[in-house]
């Protein structure tokens, strides 16, 4: 191996311009890497090796005749619940099982115009639906910094993959922190645009008002590269908002001063029970911030703390209606029964995880008459209350610096038995998806374990930019990123 | 929220999901749910009164798209993806028992 798949899209991207490699020697090293390690780390749910290789000698042929796209020859992984045309899409979930995607998302389109290689399907909690990767009926993920943890979740083999440089970036959705709690776990960045950014069609929805689908890289600048690929107005998709998209990858400026930037801290996210180095680390990235120039200032997010409660409530209730479409009729597997409805409750009792049953059940109830206004309404209410927070907040500074777990990764298995514990590690991440605002995680340290510490970025809606720079900035001055687990 | 202090009747709400549980799952996600139930009571302390309540994040509504034809998925890929089907229809169980 030439150690190409140890490199990040603009180095490559580099290379394959002067013509020091190629795609196929790309691909070829990657696949070779997903040979050596994926068997202990588990990403990878399919690899489409001959369809890979077939991409990226189009994509050398393309770039002999002079093409320069973005991700031309850069391969891609791709978590399991977006639709790739003619592949599988199973969601982690048995009730999928035999299905093939009739048509590419639109974020898959977006990649193939770009150029990018899809490489292959990586693994996640059943739809979405969990922290540590450990609700996947069709494969095991591990921390590839420590086997015996977990690579968070939901788009755990997203992180994981990329952490372990089996693939070079990669396609995550967060509903409540499913791209930025897994790379913070992995030591890897990862993006949440703002709701309205990415369109949403292909991607197999769990909780249409707070997923967005984004980038999980090895760097700020990789990660600025793939969201301009990803965002745009898209008319199969009438929550994407139209507006522009910033250049974003060429508008990150080599600079590393963050002067005249208000960075804001609030007080309520460093919380009773937060891991003592988690806190240190991220207490010492706001210093180092403030070293490059930026005024730090409190701020406060007095309703956060409900943010738990609300997401629980909406986006099973959103997820109850969502999964509705599994019934055995139209696709994936069936468990025959005497009418509709014993063949639907059969099915969907074979083909749904735990964890996915109890959210279903849930969503349901608070849906349900008589609860709904206890319930759904009520949390519909105090969501705007967190949302508006954000909106004071923003009226004080330019972004907020806050950790984005209260504890590094832990161990498989720790908290597969108790939902609610899980649940309440998403308490730093999910205000944002609520609001709708956009968020960035990157690498700020390591616990005395050798587990990464991750660094949440917040920006306003729509300032995808701001945060970009901050963590460009960030990066730039600091080793983090630059530490890879060994395997 | 009072009636929640009852704790819902996970068996019956299972079957409006249209979920079959075995009667350990249902014992199980009883307590689990309920524990649950019980976490969000704590958006019972906020005064909620007259705040507009949020069912997404932007201002979006009512977006309309001129009627134009377009491709469609394909149909034998549509139908190749059912459990059961014939001559290019789904086949389903019978509804009306006639």
């Amino acid at each position: 191996m030439a150690d190409l798949h140890k490199l990040t899209i603009s180095e490559l991207t580099e290379q394959l311009a002067s013509g020091t490699c190629t795609s196929v020697d790309i691909v070829n090293d990657v696949l070779a890497s997903i040979d050596a390690t994926d068997g202990k780390v588990g990403a990878y749910l399919t690899i489409d090796r001959e369809d890979a290789l077939a991409q990226a000698k189009a994509a050398d042929e393309a770039r002999a005749a002079g093409s320069q796209l973005p991700m031309l020859g850069i391969p891609v992984a791709i978590k399991d619940l977006l639709n790739v045309k003619g592949q599988p899409c199973t969601c982690s979930s048995k009730i999928l099982e035999g299905y093939i995607a009739p048509y590419d998302a639109t974020v898959i389109a977006k990649l193939r115009e770009a150029g990018a290689v899809l490489l292959g399907r990586v693994n996640m909690d059943e739809f979405a639906m969990g922290s540590s990767t450990e609700n996947a009926a069709l494969g095991k993920t591990s921390n590839p910094w420590n086997l015996d943890h977990v690579p968070g979740g939901s788009s755990g083999g997203s992180a994981a993959c990329v952490a372990a440089d089996e693939a070079i970036a990669s396609l995550g959705s967060d509903t409540g922190g499913s791209i930025r709690q897994p790379a913070a776990f992995c030591g890897c960045v990862g993006v949440k645009p703002t709701y309205g950014r990415v369109s949403r069609y292909g991607l197999t929805a769990f909780a249409s008002s707070l997923d967005q689908i984004g980038p999980l890289t090895k760097t700020v600048k990789d990660s600025a590269i793939l969201l301009e690929v990803l965002c745009g107005h898209d008319k199969m998709d009438s929550s994407s908002i139209e507006m522009d998209v910033p250049a974003f990858a060429k508008n990150l400026s080599n600079g590393t001063s963050l002067a005249g930037m208000k960075l804001g801290l609030p007080k309520e996210y460093f919380v009773v029970g937060m891991d003592p180095e988690v806190e240190q680390s991220v207490r010492d990235a706001v210093e180092h911030c403030k070293s490059l120039g930026a005024e730090i200032i409190d701020v406060s997010l007095p309703n956060a703390k409900y943010a738990i409660a609300v997401y629980y409530i909406i986006a099973t209730a959103e997820a109850s209606a969502n999964l509705a479409r599994f019934d055995g009729i139209r696709y994936g597997m069936r468990i025959d029964g005497k009418d509709p409805i014993e063949l639907y409750g059969k099915t969907r009792a074979a083909g749904f995880g735990s964890e996915v049953k109890r959210r279903i059940i849930l969503g349901t109830y608070v849906l349900s008459s008589g609860y709904y206004d206890a319930y759904y309404l009520r949390a519909q209410k105090v969501r705007t209350l967190i949302r508006d927070d954000f909106t004071e907040a923003f009226k004080q500074c330019d972004a907020i610096l806050s950790p984005v777990t209260p504890t590094p990764a832990y161990k498989l298995g720790e908290k597969s038995d108790d939902p609610l514990k899980m649940y309440l590690d998403d308490i730093l991440t999910t205000p944002i998806n609520l609001a709708g605002n956009c968020a960035l995680s990157l690498p700020c340290g390591f616990a005395s374990n050798g587990m990464p510490i991750g660094l949440q970025i917040i920006g306003d809606a729509f300032q995808e930019e701001t945060i970009l720079k901050v963590g460009h900035a960030f990066e730039q001055t600091t080793e983090w990123h630059k530490k890879r687990p060994s395997l | 929220m009072s009636e929640a202090n009852e704790g819902m009747d996970v068996g019956y709400v299972a079957h409006l999901a249209r979920i079959d549980l075995t009667s350990e799952e249902t014992a199980l996600f009883q307590g689990q749910l309920n524990q649950v139930l019980q976490y969000v009571e704590q958006l019972n302390e906020l005064d909620v009164e007259g705040v507009e309540p949020m069912a997404h994040a932007i201002p979006v509504y009512n977006v309309l798209r001129k009627d134009e034809l377009g491709l469609s998925l394909d149909h034998a890929d549509v139908v190749a993806n059912a459990p059961s089907s014939s001559d290019g229809h789904i086949r389903v169980p019978k509804i009306i028992d006639q």
